[in-house]
């Protein structure tokens, strides 16, 4: 008869993750606070368009800037559009911003930082290069010049919005594949026949990923706020396609003459978006790398 | 020391050639053409290519390239469409209006979030460190032109207590001799109280735009630092001997804690060189980012290239300062390196 | 420590407020405000010489009252008791007088007439300015040619103070042509002076410094910041003005524009968005007055050559499907007339700008759609960005409105810099876009935006004979006085144009002016700039 000593196992995977998860939030109730907010973002992304009283695109011009009232709980804008729809709907169109933005980012930043750190010489010096040119832009403008010339669509928004955060990421990516660069696990793949970029993209890149999550949060909130700034110059989305940045900087001419509620409700909602996402970025922080809680 | 610095230096050549290559390169990819521009509303296609061929577009990419590379070693950054001036002039003018502005809501910036930032790293997790980091990500969180309207709309329509946001100085006043370009300097040394007190009057509002809008980084750096240096063991020591808590935090653990902080700031102030163009735009102020964007909107290649060159060599030079600081206030960087 | 410093920055906010609340001012400053008039504008000039090469629409103001032309026009008073200039009766500015002869015109100069820096104008002076205007090419020599002004050989010196203009066919439209802001009469003495070889008309000084006989002169100049105007105190050229000095200041803001005005800090601004306007009428801090474009006219264009706009039938479906009344109320606030919903029964008239029979009619533009067997159209809708505060709502709502018959659009917005490169390629299918003209004749306006030959403002690349004729034949029956022919002609091309449709006028735009209660004298010019030598303050 054998008898197994077992040890107390360690819950492991999804278990553990939301316990630890329910550990940081007690303790932080600002990032739990957070957790609640970008729920509630996410619900209005996807069930927007369903949920809202208006067509966000119908005008009616006879009841043009009228203040909140029970029939527009935002008000109407300057078409007679009613406010509270095109804020809701807008929710879609900005969270696609934001987070088509950071995925392009860390797609092209991480790739290509943990290639500068993992193989060295050339790649890093290119890269490196390429980082620092783009560093030396007054980021604005960069962004603005990408906007302009290549036209102002929200692919091209997303697409100025990674380029001109690139640089952050590649330099974060290359410093941990130089580290894991000659780590066991990676010697482990290599010896059983990975060719090099399976073990870029599949081992380092995923090990690179939790300290770049912070960052992807704040470059969510960064891509909405961006948005708005390129907006505000004429170089943000087409109209009538309802998205904060726009309202704000529409709405942002009605304010002196006293109808707040156009740039106000817009600007609400971008607000406390991109506060959800930095404080979110905080709480990930403390959820992923304990040492690092700040 | 030195050598530290003409390596960096040196380093940062590729990225300038880097700068001057992309911008040329966007600048020709914007739409618009300059020559039917210039050659205004009635030109008729012959015209237009005169008027293209008298502005040398007509040449190819190299060539002009050549053309433009040979002009920058002259110092000549070329002429503006929409303002008609060479952009060396107005460059010069116009970037003390930035910069001033910039190092002002810098000022403010640390004025406020240094100070959070220490408080919120002497009582970690409390409430007062929630209320901080709540202020301060708040400041961040709105577009940073929709902050300047609502501080005229508040504070100039409804109060009156700012001026009218027409610029740098009101428009009865004439600006102080141009020693430096920045007026409050240049107002203290010719001697003039009032214009001081002018131009001071017109910075506020877009300095605490600014201000606002870099909070979060500062403050949040600032309690990450202190923290971290509140652990140390030298401040325990300190505490141990029954120095003042003051004493403790302000002379010991903040000179410390002062360098990660100063690494932010750099980054905070060539950030806000980009986000002074909306602050500009919103409170008339002739400065280079809203010649720029004017610029920019108008296809109007040669401030662009000139802004774009002029804030890469700042920033590189601003790097440098950063480094050479780091090693003036922590020797063991510079015996290092 | 977060309320400490705050409350600090309060205190210093009302400490340094304190020093000179709004309405304090030191006796000095009081005294130059007093005498100062304050403009604030969305943008500046580029130039302050019309001849010169790009010179933008902000620069023709510089130009105006810095410079004389050898007449100008008499006011008359218009239905709202606002001066509006005579376009029928001169004046005499430069000149005192002017006799018109059969091929020719000749004035006789004033002789006390003298230069900012104290040179007396001559004949000689005035030879030079207007060869220089029709050989610098560009819009100056554009402008020059529409009342066919276009050889040096035309303007003779007779002697120092005796100028002849001579025809080289008779146009009715050579001596108001005389009049614009372009033909103006530079120091040549001066300006020789500071030419080269490549610059041998002086633009690069001209550019910068203002070389005229005019009642203003230019004393300073930022680009993209501010304007300074002088009083010329030796200005012959009409009554001294009351205004001794003008700023122009530049602030890009329109809120803050329309911020300085409700409190007191600017004095005059024609800058802002309609709905201000409109508004501001009613709350009576403020005097606003509204006078229409002459000549001027927005509408949607449509290119006729390719489909699917190359079918009358389907020009038709847009007219009645456009939302004219919406964009009236909530685009002009009302601070537009409409050229659109005339009555079925009217006649044409011998006028222009008039509205045409349109109106909207969503079931008439699907029939006239269906019939025309076009279908499911998709188009861009193309607009000047630099004039998006109105261009950008009505294409929304023009938008919705085709999208209601079955025609798709996209919102094409094109970048100021861009918008004639745009047009001159004839490509945009569906535009919006404005044109008026200087000179307010209907054969003028019909001869840049409906002849075949004409292709620069005729937008729309409209190719028709018989509008060719009538257009054609107006201008010739003005020339000889045939009033019976002109008449008919010129209803002739007017009910082309609505027949053909081939542009939809949609208002006739108002030039709007928001001033301080205590300033007079604004009036309203062709060119719908100020003229600051009429103002008076207090």
């Amino acid at each position: 008869m054998t008898v197994i000593a077992t040890t107390p196992q360690r819950e492991g995977g999804l278990a553990a993750l939301i316990k630890h998860s329910r550990y940081i939030i007690a303790e932080n109730p600002v990032t739990g606070f957070a957790f609640a907010l970008f729920v509630l973002i996410v619900l209005a992304a996807i069930l927007g368009p369903e949920i809202v009283p208006y067509n966000p695109l119908t005008s009616d011009t006879a009841q043009a800037l009228k203040p909140p009232s029970a029939h527009h709980w935002f008000g109407t804008d300057q078409l007679g559009r009613d406010v509270f729809s095109r804020v809701v709907v807008a929710t879609r169109l900005d969270f696609f911003i934001a987070v088509a933005s950071v995925v392009l980012v860390f797609l092209m930043g991480g790739l290509a930082g943990v290639a500068a750190g993992f193989f060295g010489g050339w790649t890093d010096r290119i890269v490196g290069r390429v980082a620092d040119t783009i560093m030396a832009f007054p980021l604005f403008v960069l962004a603005m010049g990408i906007v302009a010339a290549l036209g102002n669509t929200v692919q091209n928004i997303v697409l100025a919005t990674a380029i001109v955060n690139f640089p952050l990421y590649a330099r974060i990516a290359r410093a941990e594949a130089n580290i894991r660069r000659d780590a066991g696990f990676v010697e482990a793949a290599r010896l059983s026949g990975n060719a090099d970029w399976r073990i870029l993209a599949f081992q380092i890149l995923p090990n690179v990923f939790p300290l770049l999550v912070v960052q992807m949060s704040l470059t969510m909130g960064y891509a909405i706020l961006n948005a708005a700034g390129l907006s505000f110059i004429g170089l943000g989305v087409r109209p009538p396609t309802p998205e904060w940045g726009i309202m704000v900087a529409e709405g942002a001419q009605f304010i002196v003459s006293g109808e707040w509620w156009n740039a106000a409700f817009p600007g609400a909602a971008l607000m406390v978006a991109v506060f959800c996402f930095n404080l979110l970025g905080d709480g990930l922080r403390d959820m992923i790398d304990p040492r690092r809680r700040t | 020391m030195l050598t530290m610095i003409l390596k960096r230096a040196g380093m940062a050549i590729p990225s300038l050639i880097g700068v001057v290559i992309v911008t040329f390169l966007l600048t020709r990819a914007l739409p618009g053409d300059p020559a039917a521009y210039f050659a205004g509303p009635a030109a008729t296609p012959q015209a237009i290519e005169q008027v293209r061929v008298k502005l040398g577009l007509d040449k190819s990419l190299i060539a002009q390239f050549g053309n433009y590379v040979v002009d920058l070693a002259h110092g000549n950054f070329g002429t503006s469409l929409t303002t008609g001036q060479p952009v060396v002039s107005e460059l010069i003018t116009r970037l003390p209006a930035s910069a001033e502005l910039t190092l002002l809501g810098l000022l403010v910036s640390i004025i406020i979030a240094v100070p959070l930032g220490i408080l919120a790293a002497t009582k970690p997790n409390s409430l007062i460190d929630h209320a901080c980091r709540i202020a301060t990500t708040l400041g961040v969180s709105l577009p940073v032109f929709f902050t300047g309207l609502i501080l005229v709309y508040v504070f100039y329509y409804q109060l009156g207590w700012a001026p009218a946001p027409l610029g740098r100085i009101d428009v009865f006043f004439d600006p102080p001799p141009a020693y430096t370009g920045f007026y409050l300097i240049d107002s203290l040394i010719a001697g003039q109280p009032e214009t001081f007190m002018a131009a001071l009057k017109q910075l506020i509002l877009p300095a605490l735009t600014l201000g606002i809008f870099s909070l979060a980084p500062i403050a949040r750096m600032t309690r990450a630092s202190m923290l971290a240096v509140l652990s140390s063991d030298f401040v325990r020591t300190a505490r141990a001997s029954g120095l003042a808590s003051y004493t403790v935090i302000v002379t010991y653990a903040f000179r410390n804690a002062m360098l990660p902080v100063i690494t932010t700031l750099g980054m905070v102030f060539s950030f806000l060189l980009g986000a002074n163009v909306l602050v500009e735009k919103v409170f008339a102020w002739p400065g280079i980012g809203s010649y720029a964007v004017e610029a920019l909107l108008a296809s109007d290649f040669a401030p662009v290239q000139g802004f774009v060159l002029t804030m890469a060599v700042m920033y590189v030079a601003l790097n440098l300062l950063i480094d050479v600081l780091y090693g003036v206030i922590d020797p063991r960087v510079r015996l290092e390196a | 420590m977060k309320r400490r410093d705050f409350l600090k920055s309060v205190t210093a906010l009302t400490a340094a407020s304190a020093v000179s609340a709004p309405a304090v001012w030191s006796p000095a400053k009081a005294q130059s405000r007093q005498e100062t008039l304050l403009i604030v504008s969305e943008s500046g000039p580029n130039n302050l010489d019309i001849h010169g090469v790009g010179t933008n629409v902000p620069g023709y103001e510089a130009s105006w009252n810095c410079y004389d032309r050898l007449i100008s026009h008499e006011m008359k008073t218009d239905a709202n008791g606002t001066p509006y200039y005579d376009k029928n009766k001169f004046k005499p500015e430069l000149a005192e007088d002017m006799n018109i002869g059969d091929m020719s015109v000749t004035f006789k100069l004033r002789k006390d007439a003298v230069f900012q820096d104290g040179t007396p104008v001559t004949a000689n002076d005035v030879k030079w300015s207007l060869d220089r205007a029709v050989t610098v090419g560009g819009f100056p020599t554009f402008q020059m040619s529409a009342g066919s002004l276009t050889k040096p050989e035309q303007f003779a010196v007779v002697d120092d103070h005796t100028f002849r203009v001579d025809f080289l066919k008779k146009d009715r439209l050579t001596v108001p042509d005389l009049a614009v802001i372009v033909p103006c009469v530079i120091n040549s003495q001066l300006v020789k002076s500071k030419a080269t070889e490549q610059d041998p008309w002086g633009l690069e000084y001209t550019k910068l410094n203002t070389a005229g006989s005019g009642a203003y002169k230019v004393t300073n100049w930022t680009a993209g910041s501010q304007v300074v105007f002088e009083r010329n105190d030796n200005w012959k050229g009409g009554p001294l003005p009351k205004v001794k000095r003008v700023i122009w200041r530049m602030v890009p803001d329109a809120g803050n524009r329309r911020a300085l005005l409700e409190r007191g800090d600017a004095d005059v601004s024609y800058d802002l968005p309609n709905k201000d306007f409109a508004e501001l009428k009613t709350n009576s801090k403020l005097a606003i007055v509204s006078t229409p474009y002459s000549n001027g006219i927005q509408y949607l264009g449509m290119n006729v050559q390719n489909p699917p706009f190359n079918d009358l039938k389907v020009r038709q479906a847009i007219a009645y499907a456009i939302p004219y009344q919406k964009i009236m109320d909530a685009v002009m606030y009302g601070l537009a007339k409409p050229m659109f919903g005339a009555p079925a029964d009217a006649p044409i008239e011998v006028a222009w700008p008039q509205p045409h029979k349109f109106n909207t009619d969503l079931d008439k533009a699907k029939q006239l759609l269906a019939s025309s067997g076009a279908s499911s159209i998709n188009v861009p809708l193309s607009f000047d960005l630099g004039f998006a505060g109105v261009n950008e709502p009505i294409a929304v709502l023009i938008q919705e409105s085709l999208a209601q018959i079955g025609v798709t659009t996209t919102i094409n917005k094109v970048p100021g810099a861009n918008w004639r490169t745009e047009l001159n390629k004839k490509t945009m299918p569906l535009f919006e876009n404005v044109f008026s003209g200087w000179l307010d004749y209907p054969e003028y306006f019909f001869y840049w935006c409906y002849h075949s030959g004409k292709s620069i403002f005729n937008t729309m690349d409209y190719q028709s004979p018989a509008m060719d004729a009538f257009i054609d034949g107006a201008r010739t029956a003005a020339a000889n006085g045939d009033t019976a022919a002109y008449d008919k002609d010129v209803k002739g091309m007017v009910d082309l144009a609505f027949t053909d449709i081939p542009r939809i006028p949609l208002y006739q735009p108002y030039v709007n002016v928001a001033m301080q209660k205590n300033i007079s004298g604004y009036e309203y010019w062709f060119h719908r700039r100020l003229d600051y030598r009429a103002f008076a303050k207090g």
